[in-house]
């Protein structure tokens, strides 16, 4: 048996003429090993779209959760998520008539947003949040200080603050906030492991 | 067999869900040393397989898991 084998091993070299030969395959190797490029970084990035209060928590206790396994968390917040993040107590003025009519239309802040299902007027949504402080699950309130102590980036579409004639003066005050566009979400997005869109 | 593990921090994290208990677990072990073991105590059932998914994630080490009178018990060591 261990004759055939040894045959097999002389076969396999035959390939090989000289020590030249071996180490211009180990050079060709090494460039293989240093092309290959590394791989998405342990990140999550979530495109926080809608601005209902169910899923905007889906959103928050995901980013949350990221950080606590020790991965780095971007939200993207645009188009209808983009008022979730206005601050109640503050205002902006210098708005034409339709910025006017979208900051009145549009609810003013996280506490303002209703669910995405059950509402009725109202009701639905104040019901769920009784329930949720009765049930010890965090509210949107609890999740953001928690979202800001854990390093959750935050990023907001300026496009549609441009668009719905949002100020800056207007939304909340968040330790890791910056107004972008589709291109440095998009950077983020390319090297992470997970992608939402929510 | 039932040796005693030194724990060196407890947390009750008893009454808090998702994703309360493993957002303070995450906080609470950079808060011992590496090597230091921590005690958790929960009553979310989702924890079950939570702290062994978080603690694959972080690279944390559960040492043990007791279930008693609907408390979950952790025994986890900081490796990292």
């Amino acid at each position: 048996m261990s004759e055939v084998n040894s045959g097999k091993a002389v076969e396999s070299l035959k390939g090989v003429t000289s020590i030249d030969d071996l180490a211009r395959q180990m050079g060709e190797l090494k460039k293989q090993v240093e092309n290959i490029k590394p791989g998405a970084d342990d990140r999550v990035s979530i495109i926080a779209f809608s601005g209902d209060l169910d899923k905007i928590l889906a959103a928050f206790i995901i980013a949350t959760g990221a950080v606590a396994m020790g991965m780095e968390a971007v939200m993207f917040f645009t188009f209808w998520g983009t008022p979730v993040l206005r601050d109640p107590k503050k205002k902006a003025g210098g708005k034409d008539l339709m910025g006017k009519m979208f900051g009145f239309m549009l609810p003013k802040g996280r506490n303002a947003i209703k669910l995405s299902k059950m509402n009725m007027a109202g009701m639905g949504t104040s019901m769920m949040k009784s329930l949720m402080k009765k049930k010890n699950v965090a509210s949107l309130d609890e999740m953001l200080d928690m979202a800001a102590e854990l390093g959750v980036k935050i990023y907001i579409c300026e496009m549609t603050m441009s668009l719905m004639g949002f100020k800056k003066e207007e939304f909340i005050d968040y330790p890791n906030l910056e107004y972008v566009g589709v291109a440095t979400f998009l950077e983020q997005a390319k090297n992470s492991k997970v992608q939402l869109f929510i | 067999m039932s040796e005693e593990i030194k724990v060196d921090k407890i947390m009750d994290l008893k009454g808090l869900p998702c994703p309360q208990p493993v957002i303070k677990v995450s906080k609470g072990i950079k808060e011992i040393q590496v090597g230091q073991v921590l005690e958790a105590i929960s009553t979310d059932p989702g924890a079950l397989s939570d702290f062994p998914a978080w603690a694959r994630t972080s690279g944390n080490e559960i040492l043990k898991t007791e279930q008693k009178d609907g408390l979950i018990k952790f025994i986890i060591k900081r490796v990292k």
